[in-house]
């Protein structure tokens, strides 16, 4: 394929198609609203299918739904329907139902502004939904990061069986860049294969491995699935040792495999002793900073995180074990500052968040870089 | 058997017996439902939802439909707790969400029967537009609402459908709104099929349920159940066995609704049971599938 | 309150690095035109981003695209202090087309609208406006201001105002080469309708010999 200049929305459709999804459902919001247009234009042309729902409540519901049925799926919003979508992601997550939500975050509280920027989704994206469970959090840095990262997305949430987050903003999913994207045939793409026989087949077994082999509707194996507390093979049970199994099971699955789902980028420097730590469309800034600071001189770290959630502790911990200070610029208020705080201490950790729409500036990360 | 159970079920005593022993293998529908999950249901004895999961098997039974071909999606609630009990492809959603759940399976599966079963604030209440989304873009789905005008499992709250007046929990004085006729709504909305009845009406719930299933489009079959630990305590409408006499006695036929005067239907205040559409209108799934064919095509 | 900006953007502009700002009231055209601006560069062989911001209005308030060039890596996407300011509206005038005050504050071009400012100009760089549209008496002083009538004069050329975008498109090339000519010509006629290539090109030329005229006077 040539270069081509593409919005980030447009890259999320594309990713997703190249990545096997076969159903979208959604409700139009601004920023997000291009994924939708994009993907009702090209699932069609691969067998796929597009519906546009009542709600986003009822979008989160027929995702979830479709992939029970066998075919990869995904919905995008933005703030309001994200919110809407909190309580069925809980059930993916309970159910291990594999599903991609994209959220093109813009600024809140509530209707906040449509079409201005913000990163403010962080903790909603990973404690959005009741209750203790696992989630995997992308977040791209441009066009074609949005690309890689929903076929990401795609691929961790099969193999996992969790919902999985593309946590983009306004920024980069408005933004056009100049691509040029790979044949969709070499995009590598996780199938289940259930080897049991139906009789034997339990969608919840806890073990051998923490995920077990995800089978679909009509295809021979029918079982129960709920957001009830379940046992191995789906109906509901209150008897503590089988919660606990599986409470363990899901509750570690993600953390036990960091090692493949945490996706980052270092640009390290010895002995430099200031960091920049950022994510989506700040990391940019935090980059634009790092190398006029570099142009002037100054020693400076850069750690972009792709994933988000689970945060990448060890990653972080390493970084903070080498600098004095890292300065964390994000279009909030802290947000994910309060992650790394809690890793390498209040002390070391500088915040610069603008939660009013407009992006940080690389000055404004200068200034906090300095004494 | 005492005479009063008897006589609301409309049998002699004979009829009534149940086989000692081998009685569960002998009967082929119940070979519908779950071996391995240990009954008894969560149900309160007496109550009305046992009946339509009967007519619902006998119903899957009469069309031949293998397991594998059938799909329950359930929301939460009594009626919600259904399908675990079949042996079926089963998916117990979240509350008010069956049909939107359904929506996302059936167009992955459009060969499945994809059945949604709900009470009346599942389907009415928390998922009132769903349904009637789900009825307006005419998917092959069923849509079964057993109505017992109440929210039974969390105690007894007033409901989309509990009549004007009536007690409930949060209705200490009567309720002050009026109920959602279910199968006008699925009419208007634009159900392919609409059908009622009582589950003291077994039989004829059998039958609608079987119709409802073999349709190609959004059909509904509201059946009229009772909830007599809570809304009858509440309203003192005695038993499970009152409640279910009550049912019939209280309602009459479509046939006999139409034979009446005009100012007698606008005084009727019994149940009306019946078909009150069946018609065809293109289905979804169909729609979207020949979409697909077109755009594969080349159409731009 | 919105937040002060600290600093102005001159000292965090990497070297190779131009920015340029289309703006004007939403239905002009002007991000369409920042589209095909970043089409251009690509053309030219060089690095591009284009991003937008808008009001909630399909047609009118006030809107703008940005285009960073370059001919390496753009990191931080949004323009710090536009080289190229073009604006076909009051609104987007004065609200885009400010400057930063000493203190580090953007001063909007228009002093009782600096509250909404959210895009300034460098100082020396280009400020283009329809001289029909804006009234640019309260344009910052430290920049190369050009009035032109370039709806006017897209009317005159096509017949069709909203061909302005177009005549924006060659002025602002024609004046400040952000890409070539060639590069431009070939983004304009990739994006335009069916049937409409000739109108645009005469638009885009319509453009060019608007600066060329003004590159004479100087």
């Amino acid at each position: 394929m040539a270069v081509k200049l593409m919005q980030g929305n447009e890259a999320i459709a594309k990713g997703a198609v190249a990545a096997g999804c076969r159903f979208y459902a959604g409700y139009p919001i601004t920023p997000s609203t291009e994924v939708a247009e994009v993907l009702s234009r090209e699932l069609p042309k691969v067998g796929g299918k597009f519906i546009q729902m009542e709600d986003e409540i009822a979008s989160m519901a027929a995702i979830i739904g479709a992939r029970v049925g066998g075919l990869k799926s995904m919905t995008a919003t933005s703030g309001p329907g994200f919110s809407l979508m909190q309580e069925n992601i809980g059930y993916a997550a309970m159910t291990e139902v594999p599903c991609v939500i994209v959220n093109v975050q813009r600024l809140g509280p509530s209707t906040g502004q449509p079409t201005a920027a913000s990163q403010g989704d962080v903790m909603q994206a990973r404690w959005g939904t009741h209750g203790d469970h696992p989630i995997i959090v992308l977040s791209p840095i441009s066009v074609r990061h949005s690309f890689d990262l929903t076929i990401k997305a795609f691929d961790f949430s099969e193999k996992y069986r969790t919902p999985v987050i593309l946590l983009t903003d306004e920024i980069i999913g408005h933004m056009r860049e100049p691509v040029e994207l790979p044949d969709f045939k070499t995009v590598k793409i996780f199938e289940h294969s259930v080897t049991e026989k139906p009789a034997d087949y339990k969608a919840y077994r806890n073990g051998p491995g923490d995920v077990p082999p995800m089978a679909a509707f009509g295809t021979g194996y029918r079982y129960h699935i709920t957001g009830l507390f379940h046992d191995e093979v789906g109906f509901p049970t209150q008897r503590l040792d089988e919660i606990d199994p599986w409470l363990e099971r899901v509750n570690t699955k993600l953390t036990n495999h960091m090692d493949e789902i945490a996706l980052y980028e270092e640009d390290y420097e010895d002995g430099a002793k200031v960091a920049l730590l950022s994510y989506g469309c700040s990391a940019r800034t935090a980059r634009h900073a790092m190398k006029l600071a570099r142009a002037q001189g100054q020693k400076v770290d850069l750690l972009s995180l792709f994933t988000i959630w689970p945060f990448p502790e060890k990653q972080v911990e390493a970084l903070g074990d080498k600098v004095d200070r890292i300065v964390v610029p994000e279009m909030n208020r802290g947000q994910l500052a309060l992650e790394v705080e809690r890793i390498v201490g209040r002390k070391k950790v500088r915040r610069v968040g603008l939660a009013n729409g407009e992006m940080v500036t690389p000055q404004m990360v200068l200034e906090k870089m300095g004494g | 058997m005492s005479q009063h159970i008897l006589d609301a079920a409309a049998l002699n005593q004979d009829e009534a017996l149940i086989p000692k022993s081998g009685w569960f293998e002998q009967s082929e529908t119940l070979q519908k439902l779950r071996k391995n999950k240990k009954f008894p249901t969560i149900w309160c004895p007496g109550c009305g939802i046992g009946v339509v999961m009967g007519a619902l098997i006998r119903a899957i039974d009469h069309l031949g439909l293998k397991n594998d071909d059938v799909a329950l999606v359930a929301g939460i609630g009594c009626t919600a707790r259904m399908p675990v009990y079949m042996d079926f492809n089963t998916l117990h959603t979240t509350h008010g969400r069956a049909l939107a759940f359904a929506t996302g399976l059936k167009i992955a599966r459009p060969d499945m029967k994809v059945i949604a079963i709900m009470g009346d604030g599942d389907a009415l209440a928390i998922g009132g537009n769903h349904f009637i989304h789900a009825a307006r873009r005419n998917l092959g789905i069923t849509a079964l609402v057993v109505n017992n005008s109440i929210y039974g499992m969390t105690g007894g709250q007033y409901s989309p459908t509990t009549p004007l007046g009536k007690r409930a929990t949060t209705a200490p004085y009567g309720n002050v709104e009026p109920p959602f006729p279910v199968c006008d709504l699925a009419i208007a909305a634009g159900a392919t099929y609409v059908a009622r009845s009582t589950v003291y009406h077994a039989l004829e719930l059998d039958k609608f349920l079987a119709e409802a299933i073999a349709k190609d489009g959004f059909s509904l079959v509201e059946a009229v159940s009772y909830c007599h630990t809570t809304y009858g305590r509440l309203n003192k409408l005695g038993t499970a066995a009152d409640m279910m006499r009550a049912l019939k006695d209280n309602s009459i036929s479509r046939t006999a609704f139409d034979a009446m005067s005009p100012e007698q239907k606008a005084d009727n205040t019994k149940i009306v049971r019946g078909k009150f559409v069946d018609i065809d209108r293109p289905q979804y799934t169909a729609i979207y599938a020949n979409l697909i064919t077109r755009v594969q095509g080349g159409e731009k | 309150m919105t937040t002060p900006r600290a600093g102005t953007g001159t000292t965090t502009k990497m070297a190779d690095r131009t920015e340029v700002r289309l703006a004007g009231e939403g239905g002009q055209g002007m991000i369409l035109a920042g589209i095909i601006l970043a089409e251009a560069a690509i053309h030219d062989g060089r690095n591009a981003v284009q991003t937008q911001s808008y009001g909630p209005e399909a047609r009118g308030g006030a809107s703008k695209a940005e285009v960073v060039i370059s001919s390496g890596e753009i990191d931080h996407p949004e323009v710090l202090e536009a080289d190229v300011v073009i604006t076909l509206s009051q609104a987007a005038f004065q609200k885009f087309s400010g400057s930063f005050g000493p203190d580090g504050r953007l001063i909007a071009a228009d002093k009782e609208e600096s509250e909404k400012a959210s895009g300034s100009i460098k100082p020396g760089g280009w400020l283009i406006v329809d001289e029909e549209k804006v009234d640019s008496s309260a344009a910052p002083k430290n920049v190369r201001l050009i009035r032109l009538p370039i709806t006017k004069m897209a009317v005159e050329t096509t017949g069709k105002g909203i061909t302005a975008n177009t005549v924006a498109l060659g002025v602002l090339v024609g004046l400040t080469d952000v890409v070539s000519r060639e590069a431009i010509e070939k983004a304009v006629t990739a994006r335009a309708p069916k049937g409409t290539e000739d109108m645009n090109r005469k638009a885009l030329q319509a453009g060019f010999d608007a600066a060329e005229r003004v590159k004479a006077k100087k």
